[in-house]
């Protein structure tokens, strides 16, 4: 199997060169106009079809290396660092993105399968796809090369193959790690799309802004993958690492968060070259900043050039990734000088208080936000470089600096709908933000009547923010979908509720967005919770009770078990509100025998309100008791709702329209699309 | 206008009663500079989050701050104790000195700079644009075209 995945790579680094090669040199003939002894269109074919092939290629490589793993096949040094005899089969399939070399593979792999889709639809128009596969195979080869020559997958052990192989990460064994690293991956590898399809459109002068439409989808499925991956991994650290906590700013989280700011800005932006015909050399650098900036992420992670708890170690593969981000960068800038003229844009503004002005100020604001996260993540390099030593810049610095910035980004996600395209009146402005604005200050109060006191610290001064926010972005959402749905309403009988869904489906863009932007919302109430976690310590032992809030914990017994994979301790804890028992939890604690290390498992009660999170410590060396670590952490289930409204959104917003002919037919009263009607649904 | 004026200043009396409630409690110093420091073991977690039994550094460091704390230190005088004793990665984000000041000066420079420079280009964008046509005698015309853009989104 190794023989057979490692000339697998090497067939598809043949045939993507293959495909580079005679794609350029057919688009470069049609460009001209000149002809060789093939005509290019067939030479475009041929290439097109290289394209598919490497996909399968790749998928072989990916299949043995899988097999491999499954075979318990020692003798591949990649299998055996990274899995064992006992490890369970998902977590042996989860090897494949486990290590340096696997992973690259599945970046590999997942770029090919993009790649496959794309040629697959190349009707949709052949010439800006030839270019978008040629740029594509070009990206391939670089993982190809790596894959080949610098972390080959498939290197074999020296000397004598060991009977068991050294286990898989005890972090990594967890059922959400099993999907993460994909869905981070799809979104990661899927910007590669949006950016081809750009690079290409400006090589071609691609007249119009269909590329645009065209591509449209391709990026909203990269954020969506992106945002699912971003959030699988801040729930598997949540559930996993133990420490209270989802989210620490650590240089990885924050290389994932570059490419999601920029990729929202672009999904942003690009309306208003579909409607006004402006900021189209934005919109290109954009989406080639947030490809960039996916490369500079897996750079962060695989060179050691920033300290991470989850970085891969310092490998010579940095050089491999400055090489292809200075390459990348380099031809990026030198097509648009070139084509810089074909990118001419309509820069025409009534007013300041509009939606085009909105857009501009959220695009400067998610972009500020990136470039904080970038310079948060590099500074203790440049600090290294100009002072001498290192420093550290965590969760401290992005609360003070970062936290802010995004509730400025919370605010305009609440003023944006209110705003018009091209001017918003005064009168119209007073009438359409006084309501979302009584809502917030009114949240305000009634927060501070309850004891959430602004001066009492930082974190509970930019939750009271969040939540007023967040009232005032409901409270403009909100009544924008009331408005459209009662006029739908009026003209069809429809109660409100069902009107509402078919304006969704006759707008699906527009009101996918609003749900998104509740979706947002939602995230923002649960993470501003985290100003009000609790926790306590203490060693418990049986029969004892401690208190957390309104739960008391009784512990009932600590117990052991064993299985191949690991050894385990757990405590049985009864938890009570009140007199009433409502749950028994109980955490963890897993000694992993291949790699011999340690690994905590959560034990959470969640509710609405409050997840109360227990860890089972382990026993103290000094007094030989079992200790107990509880966190009681507020509002956090908002934050994985809020994820999936989000991509409850996005799911209607990539669904096509209805027509109004369908909806009529829907409808029990047979009218017909009346303009008040037309109105209510709006653009975009 | 003069009704939206005096709105405006509710609003800001609102809030101004709003951030005058509540007090710094200094019982909450603790907690606050817990999460200031890192644990120095090289797990690369805050100090007060660290969740390492038996972590070498951690309970010391915790320790050092009840210490510290008792001997009524300031904040700033015992970030630096920790800075010297540790280096400076002991502190979770770098102090407002020297160089460091740059780590929290750039970012909201950033934006101060690229909110000037949106404003100036809206302004500039705005000149470009075509004078519109006189306004209908029609009545309720500016309330009717608003509401039109407003819904047609166009």
């Amino acid at each position: 199997m190794p023989a057979f995945g490692s000339f697998a790579l090497l067939l598809a680094l043949a045939l993507s060169g293959y495909n580079l090669l005679a794609g350029a040199i057919a688009l470069r003939q049609l460009a001209t106009g000149s002809r060789g002894r093939v005509s290019p269109e067939r030479l475009a074919e041929t290439a097109r079809r290289a394209g598919i092939g490497s996909f399968f290629a790749v998928t072989s490589a990916a299949f043995a290396l899988v097999w491999a793993a499954f075979a318990n096949d020692f003798s591949v040094s990649y299998i055996l660092h990274h899995s064992n005899r006992a490890l369970p089969g998902a977590y042996k399939f989860a090897a494949l993105w486990s290590g340096q070399e696997g992973s690259l593979l599945l970046w590999a792999w997942l770029l090919a399968a993009y790649g496959f889709v794309l040629r697959a639809r190349h009707k949709v128009d052949v010439k800006l796809t030839a270019y978008a596969s040629t740029i594509l195979s070009g990206i391939q080869i670089f993982f190809l090369l790596l894959l080949n020559f610098a972390a080959p997958p498939f290197a074999l052990v020296a000397g004598t193959i060991p009977q068991d192989g050294f286990g898989l990460n005890p972090l990594l064994q967890y059922p959400e790690m099993v999907i993460h690293p994909p869905m981070l991956y799809l979104g990661y590898v899927g910007f590669a799309v949006p950016f081809a399809f750009a690079l290409g459109a400006l090589m071609m002068r691609y007249p119009g802004d269909k590329w645009i439409h065209i591509t449209r989808r391709w990026t909203m499925v990269a954020w969506l993958f992106l945002t699912c991956g971003i959030f699988l991994g801040a729930h598997w650290a949540y559930s996993v690492l133990g420490w209270g906590g989802y989210w620490g700013w650590d240089p990885v989280e924050n290389a994932s968060l570059m490419p999601w700011l920029t990729g929202t800005a672009f999904l942003h932006s690009v309306m208003m070259q579909e409607k006004r015909g402006m900021m189209k050399n934005w919109n290109v650098w954009l989406i080639f900043s947030t490809f960039a900036l996916s490369i500079l992420g897996t750079l962060l992670t695989r060179s050691g050039l920033v300290s991470s708890v989850h970085a891969f170690a310092q490998s010579s593969i940095g050089t491999w990734f400055w090489a292809f981000l200075v390459i990348v960068l380099v031809v990026c800038l030198f097509t648009f000088i070139l084509q810089r003229d074909h990118l001419k844009s309509e820069h025409k503004l009534e007013s300041l208080v509009s939606r085009e002005s909105s857009f501009l100020f959220n695009n400067l604001v998610l972009l500020a936000a990136c470039f904080t996260v970038l310079w948060g993540t590099l500074f203790p390099v440049i600090s290294e470089y100009v002072q001498g030593n290192k420093v550290t810049v965590s969760a401290p610095f992005y609360n003070r600096v970062a936290v802010p910035i995004g509730l400025f980004l919370l605010f305009l996600t609440g003023i944006g709908p209110i705003l018009a395209w091209r001017s918003t009146s005064f009168k119209s402005i007073r009438k359409n933000f006084i309501l979302p604005a009584v809502a917030a200050l009114v949240t305000a109060i009634v927060l501070v009547a309850c004891g959430v006191y602004p001066l009492k610290d930082q974190g509970t001064f930019y939750s009271l923010m969040a939540w007023s926010l967040g009232a005032l972005v409901v409270t403009a959402v909100g009544s924008e979908f009331l408005r459209g749905a009662g006029v739908i309403s009026r003209h069809t009988g429809q109660n409100i509720f069902a009107s509402m869904i078919q304006l969704t489906r006759r707008n699906t863009r527009r009101y996918g967005g609003y749900i998104i932007h509740f979706g947002v919302v939602v995230i923002f109430i649960g993470l501003a919770g985290s100003a009000f976690d609790r926790s306590v310590e203490q060693e418990l032992n049986f029969k004892q009770s401690m208190t957390m809030g309104p739960y008391r914990l009784v512990c009932q017994d600590y117990s052991q078990d064993t299985n191949p994979n690991y050894d385990t301790e757990y405590a049985i804890l009864d938890v009570y509100r009140g007199d009433k028992k409502i749950t028994q939890l109980a955490p963890e604690k897993r000694f992993y025998q291949a790699s011999q290390t340690t690994s905590t498992i959560v034990a959470n009660h969640s509710t609405l309100a409050w997840d109360l999170y227990v860890i089972y410590a382990g026993k103290d060396p000094d007094s030989g008791q079992p200790i107990i670590k509880v966190f009681l952490n507020p509002l956090v289930a908002w934050i994985w709702i809020g994820v999936v409204i989000v991509i409850i959104g996005t799911f209607v917003a990539l669904t096509p329209n209805m027509t109004a002919a369908y909806a009529a037919s829907r409808s029990r009263l047979p009218v017909r699309e009346t303009p008040e009607m037309a109105v209510s649904k709006g653009g975009d | 206008m003069r009704k939206l004026f005096r709105f405006s200043q509710l609003g800001l009396l609102v809030l101004l009663a709003i951030f005058t409630m509540g007090s710094a409690d200094t019982a909450v110093r603790y907690n606050d500079l817990g999460h200031k420091m890192m644990c120095v073991c090289g797990c690369g977690q805050i100090l007060i989050e660290c969740n390492h039994l038996g972590c070498p550094d951690s309970d010391g460091e915790l320790a050092e701050l009840r210490t510290a704390l008792s001997q009524g230190k300031g904040d700033t005088e015992i970030l630096e104790a920790f800075q010297a004793k540790y280096g400076p990665t002991v502190l979770a984000a770098p102090m407002l000195t020297k160089f460091n000041i740059i780590a929290w000066v750039v970012p909201p420079l950033v934006l101060l700079l690229g909110i000037g420079g949106t404003i100036a280009l809206v302004r500039k964008w705005r000149l470009r644009t075509v004078a519109m046509p006189a306004a209908s005698n029609v009545r309720g015309f500016d309330r009717i075209r608003d509401q039109i853009r407003k819904e047609t989104e166009l």
